[in-house]
């Protein structure tokens, strides 16, 4: 066969696989009813899918560790409240200025961090999102401090006004498919190759000529401003926000999306958006059945074990386990096929003349 | 007389009190094999790490083309066309082979983080160019029939040259080897000569550390030795093998145990 063959093949599958989505996408609301409690699950998956493929590139890809990303989601939720609310800026303008600010704060606040790595960089990390929850929780002329900030305007395409769950579903979910698409270019380019050499060897990858700082930089302030677009777009939905939203147990959070997600794949940060919201709304609805007296505390305790099994059994998350269980496939079918056409052409340059 | 593509004068280095590196000074000419060889704890890989940019020198200059590059990142060296491989291999082993390679035609390639995210035409077809680039590099070092394979999976001697050809792809114009030879068996060894020699026929120069005497004297154009972080001798391998603190200090042994 040639990998022409296979590649076409792949390609076919590509296509059916693209078409089943968008159908899926476009008929959600309506397989669900419009069904106001499931949609508003579903933007919250599509919001935290965001920040976690931003994350996903930062950790999964890159092997670097953010433990204060829920900040960056606040910056763009208190952007977007006060440029709107207070300084009458139009949302889209507002969203693009939170995410030109978390890009910058993720610059300022890199530099020195990226200095450390690992341990120490993940206390940084957390350490910077103390900071900035201490912020939104005190400053109070600009984020209403604890009491939170009301009020936010919804957001207007042209004369038209998001409102309702089902437009913002179809607002989320444009931001998620962009998102996961510029991920995905990425990391099938040289950036994406220079962070996945990062990772594997940082000696290697700076005596072939990738600046590593730079790069590290690069793709946390990337990751920063899908948190702040993820923050501004969350901002507009609930229309009031408080500090609490963007300490640090989010920002744990977001860390165990990104594990359970897995980074084999751009889909890492969707999958475990999706597993952690909704094993949150069961845990909601089981918990107090089994015992009637258990707090919220319930979940972090939950997901705390969660974080520690995946790490120990699926250190590559769901999309590894997909992964490799795909290849396997793969191969058990290429096994087939060379038994049937053991003649098959498999020297060098017939697959050195390829373009993948 | 072909022109002079890296000078190292005076280089010194000293880990607290320990002199490792003591004022060794010498060149590597355009198209030339140079091997720098010593018995262990020579100071041979700290040398390399000098050079290469990875440590700084405590003193001492590093000349490639005719530029001082003593400070100079190992990236940046890189992109002056200086690339290295290591001795405990440093392959990206959870990226194809393929990938690695291509990871070595990153400072041909100028890409950036909105250009690759946005895939514009311009990054389409530089990541065309680097696959091209890539393939045909390992169709060089004989191991495009293993292009998709994980690095990570493939026999020691494969991973050897599929980190040679990384270090290649981007044609720098010279290479560093830390112990090509170290961990092959001989079969392997056979092979990896044969690849540098062809390289060096398509006007490569390689500067490099090696053990294995047999190697160093096949190919090496010149040799470099070191002895207690100071160089004892230079010359031809016919000059070295006669040269008499050399038979003292290194060969002697050797010799002593043959």
């Amino acid at each position: 066969m040639g990998m022409e063959q296979y590649r076409r093949m792949v390609d076919r599958r590509k296509q059916w696989l693209l078409l089943a989505g968008a159908a899926v996408w476009l008929g959600l609301p309506w397989l669900v009813f419009g069904n106001n409690y499931v949609l508003s699950t579903l933007i919250l998956i599509g919001l935290y899918a965001l920040v976690s493929t931003g994350m996903t590139l930062l950790m999964g890809y890159a092997g670097q560790i953010s433990l204060g990303q829920a900040a960056f989601y606040g910056i763009g939720a208190y952007a977007s409240a006060y440029l709107t609310a207070h300084a009458g800026w139009s949302p889209w303008l507002a969203l693009a200025a939170g995410a030109v600010l978390a890009a910058l704060v993720a610059l300022v606040v890199g530099i020195p961090v990226f200095r450390l790595r690992e341990h120490y960089l993940a206390l940084a990390t957390l350490g910077f999102g103390v900071i900035m929850f201490t912020f939104f929780k005190e400053w109070k002329g600009i984020t209403g401090g604890l009491n939170g900030f009301f009020g936010i305007p919804t957001i207007r395409i042209g004369g038209f006004s998001l409102q309702s769950d089902l437009h913002f579903y179809y607002l989320v979910s444009l931001f998620v498919l962009a998102g996961l698409w510029f991920a995905h270019n990425i990391v099938r380019s040289r950036v994406g190759r220079a962070l996945r050499a990062i990772h594997g060897s940082e000696v290697a990858a700076s005596s072939l000529g990738v600046n590593i700082t730079k790069y590290k930089l690069q793709i946390f302030m990337l990751s920063a401003v899908y948190a702040s677009i993820a923050g501004s777009l969350y901002a507009h939905y609930v229309t009031f926000i408080n500090p609490d939203l963007f300490g640090i147990v989010p920002s744990i959070y977001f860390l165990i999306m990104v594990v359970i997600g897995g980074s084999a794949h751009v889909w890492g940060g969707l999958i475990g958006a999706a597993v952690y919201v909704c094993l949150g709304e069961w845990l909601k609805a089981v918990v107090p059945l089994l015992l009637p007296n258990a707090g919220g505390e319930f979940e972090i305790v939950f997901f705390g074990l969660l974080l520690v099994v995946m790490l120990i059994y699926m250190p590559n998350g769901l999309t590894g386990v997909v992964a490799k269980g795909m290849s396997k496939i793969l191969e058990m079918s290429r096994h087939q096929k060379k038994q049937v056409a053991p003649t098959e052409n498999h020297n060098a340059r017939s697959i050195g003349g390829e373009r993948g | 007389m072909s022109a002079v593509l890296l000078e190292v004068e005076q280089l010194s280095k000293s880990f607290g009190g320990v002199q490792a590196v003591q004022n060794v000074s010498f060149h590597v000419k355009k198209e030339e094999i140079v091997a720098v060889i010593g018995p262990n704890g020579a100071g041979k890989t700290t040398l390399f790490n000098m050079i290469s940019g990875i440590i700084p020198p405590t003193s001492g200059l590093v000349r490639f083309q005719g530029a001082v590059v003593t400070g100079k990142k190992p990236h940046e060296l890189a992109t002056l066309g200086m690339t290295r491989t290591f001795q405990n291999l440093q392959l990206f082993s959870d990226m194809t082979v393929v990938e690695n390679v291509m990871v070595g035609f990153h400072p041909r390639l100028k890409s950036g983080i909105l250009s690759a995210g946005f895939r514009l035409p311009r990054t389409v077809k530089e990541e065309n160019e680097a696959r091209e680039q890539a393939f045909s590099c390992l169709e060089q070092v004989g191991l495009v029939h293993l292009a998709w394979k994980r690095a990570g999976t493939l026999p020691y001697g494969m991973q050897r040259l599929v980190e040679i050809a990384r270090a290649a792809v981007s044609r720098p114009s010279l290479i560093l080897l830390d112990e090509p030879m170290a961990g092959l068996n001989p079969q392997e060894s056979k092979q990896l000569v044969d690849v540098l020699l062809a390289m060096r026929e398509q006007g490569f120069t390689f500067l490099f550390v090696e053990h294995d005497m047999e190697t160093v004297m096949s190919i090496a154009d010149r040799i470099v030795v070191l002895d207690y972080g100071k160089k004892i001798a230079e010359g031809s391998p016919g000059e070295i093998a006669r040269h008499p603190d050399v038979i003292k200090a290194y060969l002697g042994e050797e010799a002593a145990r043959c």
